[in-house]
């Protein structure tokens, strides 16, 4: 397919992606100690299933999936396990985390393997493998994919399935090489949510400035109908909203979900993982990640979950000169980190390790001159100054009004503002701010219901108290005694 | 190790306010060329004047109210106010008129608003009225442009001495009624179109010298627009605006109204449209908006040359929609991504 449908904004980039996409993808090297997570994916946290003192195996579960919206989580290679507790995180809070820390034997044991034969499988039953396998998004956002294979409620069928393999943050490789090398597991994977999902078309959307990838994709899908679509290089292509609306010319609706127009998107990274997962039994115990920047030697390394951001950094040849800040993540979304000895996740698709000549230096912020830099490249046409404003005065109602929740954090309005206000910052402010509220509102609200049902159990409790007294026949005060302190009556003899 | 944590996005564009701000200074240089070649050095001692004083007073502000000098004085946009305003004074303006209306533009409408990105109000227009209401006399009294067979063209010791009220020649017989003057005062006295279009002062389209500077403030402009300096919809939607007027009322009676392209292409309506309207703090944000904003000040600007009391009213009809632009804004937001369609 050569025509898609353009969205509004973006903006044109940095691209820096050759620096770590001439090499292979290596595999990671074994830590003594693996530090996993209990809580990397969307959802609520895994139960851990393991002890201190334990040994597991290569893909044992270690965290069970609580609920419907979770993933469980795994050993990454067999070894004994030290403790269960909060641990550091890559996390924007910089608040550690509940983790299993593991240490490994160096013997990388599996165990039992179970291909699945997923074209008999019940997709209910199917769907539980996938949650059991630890299968989330793997573009970043980590949603768990067994939630996203479940149409029951949007749609009868799908209209769209789209493979996501736009990658458009500057620096990041780590979808560009799974393509180049897997692309016939990331295939195999499609067949998968196909089978699920069975929509009408399958489309792969890649940045053109990938032309290997598109070219390997392109092969192994030669036969099976699936569709390549290179997209404009134009961030933030990959936004899976900007890229539906690149493939299809549908906007998912505000406040509504991607399946309500018919389409359902996936990174192509998860698709891989979705294939060893049910046709090797293999759950998802390692990712790509790109390490980047100012190291010695910039690659794609295979790494298991759990690994410290500073082994991957060592593997590497080590920080070059004058490292200023440690991104996990594109430069236009990632967070910084103040540390480097916090865990690899599911969410780790890029290590940037940058300088002042990666990044751009903080800037004195000026006043905002209302130049609308920012409404030209919005991607979801939103007025960022206006909400800036607003987030400002913290007029969070009328922040609301001007679809505040619509907006995806992209930072296009950061990058072109001429006053370098950090505008993402204050729709963040402003998003938790409300979600603050409503939370203390829900709170009110139910110490309100609380203290009401108490106010009618003291009222009917009393009423049936007198009720009882009445049926009997009252006994004469002076038989009564109260027992000291407890406010019970005895009759007395 | 530890790292600096900043919030995304950390690639930034290379742009900064100060680098716009000079930008729309460069776009002006072409109309100020022409300025300056039919008008003599007035306008260029005017715009020397007018830098020094509008920086003086920006600095005396920043310090007053506490905010960083080197970046708000280094933003340049003291000298875009100040040039947008002088550019508009009359050549031989006296010192103390440039003075006040710099003053008026920085101290009052900019700063006592709340400096750069607050004032509802474009700052230079609020000189500019400032000084036609107080000092009409001065204000009109511009020079006969350069090939209007003035009879000497001053110097620029003689410029400075007239600037600085020591004029050792008498300046009437330099001085004359600007193109949309003698349009005006002779519509008055009953002359028809036609004969009043036969009087030199107006050059091949709209006026003798004016039409070069209007050329060349169109040529920056459009530059402005092709850098994205300026939003393309204030001076599209300004210019029609007059254009559409225009264009209905010299339909009706040509010999009584003036044709669209004189009102297009004389006294301030090209420079108001790319320079003047397109201040983006007082203006509409929104792009349906901006069209809206830019096509009520090319109306008023109609309305205020054929109607009201004043030769041209761009500086007016800027005001009037200044204070329109929020509620603007607020009727005219985009479709936001996956709303339904209006």
């Amino acid at each position: 397919m050569s025509a898609w449908f353009p969205f509004h904004g973006g903006v044109k980039t940095v691209r820096h992606k050759t620096e770590s996409s001439q090499r292979p993808i290596q595999p990671g090297l074994l830590p003594s100690r693996l530090v996993v997570p209990l809580h990397q994916h969307v959802g609520a946290t895994a139960k851990p299933m393991v002890q201190p003192g334990d040994r597991v195996l290569k893909g044992q579960m270690i965290g069970q999936a609580d609920g419907y919206v979770s993933a469980a989580v795994h050993a990454p290679t067999s070894g004994r396990i030290m403790a269960v507790d909060q641990q550091p995180v890559p996390h924007p809070s910089g608040l550690p985390d509940w983790c299993v820390t593991l240490e490994t034997d160096g013997e990388d044991h599996w165990i039992e393997r179970k291909p699945l034969d997923y074209r008999r499988l019940h997709p209910s039953d199917l769907r539980n493998a996938i949650r059991n396998a630890g299968v989330v998004g793997l573009g970043g956002a980590v949603f768990p994919s067994a939630v996203k294979m479940n149409l029951s409620g949007h749609c009868e069928r799908l209209d769209h399935l789209i493979l996501n393999g736009a990658e458009c943050e500057p620096w990041m490789s780590c979808d560009d090489l799974i393509m180049r090398e897997r692309a016939a597991e990331i295939v195999a994977g499609i067949h998968i949510m196909v089978h699920v999902l069975n929509p009408h078309q399958v489309l792969i959307g890649i940045e053109d400035d990938k032309p290997e990838a598109i070219a390997a994709m392109n092969a192994a899908c030669a036969g099976t109908g699936y569709q390549v679509c290179p997209v404009p290089t134009r961030y933030p292509s990959g936004g899976a909203k900007q890229l539906t609306k690149l493939l299809t010319n549908k906007e998912a609706p505000v406040n509504g979900r991607s399946t309500d127009i018919g389409v359902q998107c996936f990174n192509v990274a998860t698709a891989y993982t979705l294939h060893r997962a049910v046709n090797h039994g293999e759950p998802v115990i390692s990712r790509i990640v790109t390490v980047t920047g100012q190291v010695a030697h910039p690659q794609n390394i295979d790494a298991l979950l759990g690994t410290a951001f500073a082994d991957l950094i060592a593997q590497c040849g080590g920080y070059s000169d004058g490292v200023e800040r440690l991104i996990m993540g594109g430069p236009m979304m990632g967070f910084a980190l103040h540390r480097d000895d916090v865990p690899v996740t599911k969410a780790t698709n890029c290590i940037l390790a940058a300088s002042a000549r990666e990044l751009t230096l903080e800037q004195p912020v000026m006043p905002c001159i209302r130049c609308g830099d920012c409404v030209d490249v919005c991607p979801a046409d939103l007025l960022p100054q206006q909400l800036y404003w607003y987030a400002r005065a913290k007029e969070f109602d009328k922040a609301r009004d001007h679809h505040l929740f619509s907006c995806i954090e992209c930072g296009c309005c950061s990058y072109v503002c001429p006053s370098h206000i950090p505008l993402v910052q204050y729709y963040r402010y402003a998003k938790n701010e409300i979600w603050a509220r409503e939370k203390e509102k829900q709170q009110a609200e139910l110490a309100r219901q609380r203290h009401r049902a108490r106010m009618e159990r003291l009222e009917r409790e009393k009423q049936e108290r007198e009720a009882k007294l009445r049926q009997k026949a009252p006994p004469s005060r002076a038989e009564l005694v109260v027992v000291p302190g407890t406010g019970i009556s005895e009759r007395n003899g | 190790m530890r790292f600096r944590t900043v919030t995304s996005p950390h690639v930034l564009l290379e742009t900064s306010v100060g680098l716009i701000m000079r930008r729309v200074l460069y776009a002006m240089l072409p109309g100020i060329v022409a300025l300056i070649w039919f008008f003599g050095w007035g306008i260029g001692v005017n715009l020397v004047l007018a830098t020094v004083v509008a920086l003086l007073a920006e600095a005396a502000m920043l310090v007053m109210r506490s905010k960083p000098l080197a970046s708000h004085l280094g933003d340049t946009s003291a000298v875009v106010t100040a040039w947008l305003l002088a550019v508009a004074l009359p050549p031989l303006a006296p010192w103390w008129l440039t003075v006040i209306g710099v003053l008026s533009a920085i101290v009052v409408a900019k700063h006592l608003y709340g400096g750069l990105g607050y004032n509802p109000f474009n700052p230079a227009m609020v000189g500019y009225v400032v000084l036609l209401i107080s000092f009409p006399r001065e204000m009109s009294t511009w020079l006969i442009p350069h090939g209007l067979g003035q009879p000497h063209t001053l110097t620029l010791l003689e410029t400075l001495q007239a600037i600085f009220g020591t004029a050792p020649i008498s300046l009437d017989a330099l001085t004359g009624a600007t193109p949309l003057d003698v349009l005006r005062t002779q519509l008055g006295l009953g002359l028809s179109v036609t004969e009043i279009r036969n009087s030199p002062v107006f050059g091949i389209v709209a006026g003798h010298g004016w039409e070069w500077a209007t050329l060349g403030f169109l040529a920056g402009g459009l530059w402005l627009v092709y850098i994205r300096a300026a939003a393309w919809q204030i001076p599209v939607g300004m210019l029609s605006g007059l254009a559409v007027i225009a264009t209905g009322f010299y339909l009706v009676d040509p010999q009584h109204y003036a044709p669209p392209w004189l009102h297009l292409w004389s006294g301030a309506a090209v420079y108001g449209a790319f320079f003047i309207a397109t201040d983006p703090v007082t203006a509409s944000a929104t792009p349906r908006g901006r069209l809206i904003y830019g096509a009520g000040i090319g109306m008023l600007v109609y309305i205020i040359r054929g109607f009201g009391g004043y030769p041209d009213g761009v500086a007016f009809a800027v005001l009037l929609m200044n204070i329109a632009a929020p509620t603007i804004d607020l009727y005219t937001q985009p479709r936001v991504f996956g709303a339904r369609q209006r």
